[in-house]
């Protein structure tokens, strides 16, 4: 057999994540919420902190070792993002906090560059509110209209609907890669192939693709594509945006301050170059140095073993969540990634899943940040497991246990 | 039995599935919204105020069981309370839920809302069981909505 289709030994790799090994409630933790946060194998922590102890310092400032050193290692993480992703150049590769200061960035620097009153953003119905709200400032400020793609009860876009809402004064398509809410893989190629026809840029919202499924933004073709670090066992507050050059030389800068100037006169000021003109202030350095770590350890792990594996436990717990009375599965779309939303008839989403957390199991209920999803679906809030790499067959069998349990506590 | 699991006792249980005093009044003097934007519960209260007592009072919403049933029991007790009266339950439910009131050791009017006295123990539940109260306050005193979020404070 190929080493490369070789199964996974999940042993050897949950013993690399010391979290993995705690007990909650005096119960061994299953941690499936791994599409809110992924957890963080031992190499990541060891490298934020082998960067605080020894190479800490301000980076692109100052002559001294330090700083070079730091600077030389945020750089490094900067070409590791871009080949994770295939990003044609370093230039088009801009360092943010995470996804959401990504679609910040865009809706206020593209928006604000290229967008008048009238002007339509084209919108999933399964966006994430980072993919909303921001876009929602903007109409407020400039008058832009937002429209929605919508979708069918599996949780499927409607292509037909799309194509015929690309015929109005479009100016941009934001789209999830896969939503954080229902699962569902979007056809994000074929999407963006539609919406170039018409010469519509297109946003991808890349946090819950990124971790799952191998991404080449060239092949895909969108215009901008985000991510966030800690979704794949990066720290907090890493993550990065792509963004084609052709646009970013064109957007007005989103935040202004040290770092992505030339040179600064209170009568005028120069601009820095890409990537650094939309990166001010002093960037999140150790939490970057560490995401490249993490990519360095999931390409170890190897992507397209994680995601079969990932796909197995999904498989099942469909199979074992789905035939326990009164479930109501949430996005049954026949592309998904790691999620698995569902609500229990009889019971409400927070009394499940603080029922299973006193078994050690960890799950979101709530609304995910995808509120018009839960009205879509006509569902306040939805239980949602989601699962990575290092859970294991046996979690999920716990974790439909726990439901039965549930189950019995409310005497169904 | 966990902390948890004994705080789910047949009479919450009971309460979730048959909530008394649920609905609409059509006779409301004062209503409010309660929100928990954390996990989605969301209720509304009607009350009708005779004389500075509570004559009526209904609540409908989703909500988790924790929270129903704690406004289902709330709305049995306040029912014929005069106002201040009810206060006064607002203020012990609130100090009991987040462990500030001992029903053991402390002198109140709790009676059989005691049941709750576990939640002071599960620090994601509190905002849960006490949604209902503080909308009671906020429907009797200034008749907004109010949101479990708004501040530090869980009531």
């Amino acid at each position: 057999m190929a080493i490369a289709s070789a199964p996974l030994d999940i042993a050897r790799i949950r013993a690399d994540f010391p979290i993995l090994a705690r007990t909650v409630h005096g119960k061994p933790l299953v941690y499936l919420d791994n599409a809110a946060s992924a957890q963080m194998p031992a190499c990541v922590i060891e490298r934020v902190a082998r960067y605080q102890r020894e190479e800490h310092a301000n980076v692109h400032r100052g002559v001294h070792t330090l700083s070079h050193e730091a600077t030389t290692a945020y750089e490094d993480a900067r070409e590791t993002v871009r080949s994770f992703l295939n990003i044609p150049t370093l230039r088009e590769t801009i360092f943010t906090r995470g996804t959401t200061e990504a679609m910040n960035l865009v809706a206020h620097s593209f928006g604000r560059t290229f967008m008048q009153a009238g002007d339509i953003v084209l919108l999933s119905a399964m966006e994430h509110h980072a993919n909303i709200v921001p876009w929602q400032l903007l109409r407020e400020e400039r008058g832009i209209e937002i429209r929605v793609i919508p979708m069918d009860d599996r949780g499927v876009l409607d292509l037909e609907a799309y194509e015929r809402l690309l015929e109005g004064p479009v100016k941009l398509v934001g789209v999830a890669h896969v939503s954080n809410a229902l699962g569902t893989i979007n056809p994000v190629a074929e999407m963006t192939r539609m919406a170039h026809a018409r010469g519509i840029p297109v946003l991808v919202d890349g946090a819950q693709a990124v971790p799952h499924l191998a991404v080449d933004v060239q092949a895909l073709g969108c215009d901008f594509y985000a991510f966030s670090g800690h979704k794949l066992g990066g720290p907090t507050g890493s993550g990065a945006l792509y963004g084609k050059a052709s646009w970013l030389e064109q957007m007005r800068p989103y935040m202004g301050g040290g770092d992505m100037i030339v040179s600064v006169r209170f009568e005028e000021t120069v601009f820095n170059d890409l990537p650094y003109r939309f990166e001010a202030g002093t960037p999140a350095i150790a939490p970057q140095i560490g995401l490249a770590e993490a990519i360095r350890y999931l390409r170890s792990v190897g992507l397209d073993r994680a995601a079969a594996h990932e796909h197995a436990l999904l498989e099942r717990a469909t199979e074992l969540v789905g035939a326990l009375p009164g479930v109501r599965l949430i996005g049954t779309a026949p592309e998904k990634a790691s999620v698995l939303s569902f609500v229990m008839r009889g019971v409400h989403p927070h009394d499940v899943g603080s029922l299973l957390d006193e078994e050690g199991i960890a799950v979101r209920v709530g609304h995910h940040c995808a509120q018009p999803v839960m009205e879509r679906f006509g569902v306040p809030a939805t239980i949602r497991a989601s699962f990575a790499y290092y859970n294991t067959l046996e979690e999920v069998e716990a974790l439909a246990r726990g439901l039965r349990g549930v189950q019995e506590v409310f005497g169904l | 039995m966990s902390s948890q699991k004994a705080l789910y006792q047949e009479v919450i249980l009971d309460h979730n599935r048959k909530p008394r005093n649920y609905g609409k009044l059509e006779e409301a003097s004062h209503h409010a919204k309660g929100h928990n934007p954390l996990c989605g519960d969301q209720i509304t209260l009607d009350v009708r105020i005779d004389e500075d007592r509570i004559a009526a009072i209904a609540f409908e919403g989703e909500a988790c069981a924790i929270c129903k049933a704690s406004a289902s029991m709330m709305t049995g007790v306040v029912k014929g309370k005069r106002i201040d009266e009810a206060e006064v339950l607002v203020d012990e439910f609130r100090r009991m839920a987040t462990g500030q009131l001992d029903p053991e050791k402390e002198t109140h009017h709790l009676g059989r809302l005691t049941v709750f006295s576990g939640i002071a123990g599960l620090p994601t539940r509190v905002k849960c069981a006490v949604l209902p109260w503080h909308t009671l306050h906020s429907a009797v005193t200034t008749g907004t909505s109010v949101s479990t979020e708004a501040g530090p404070d869980a009531l």
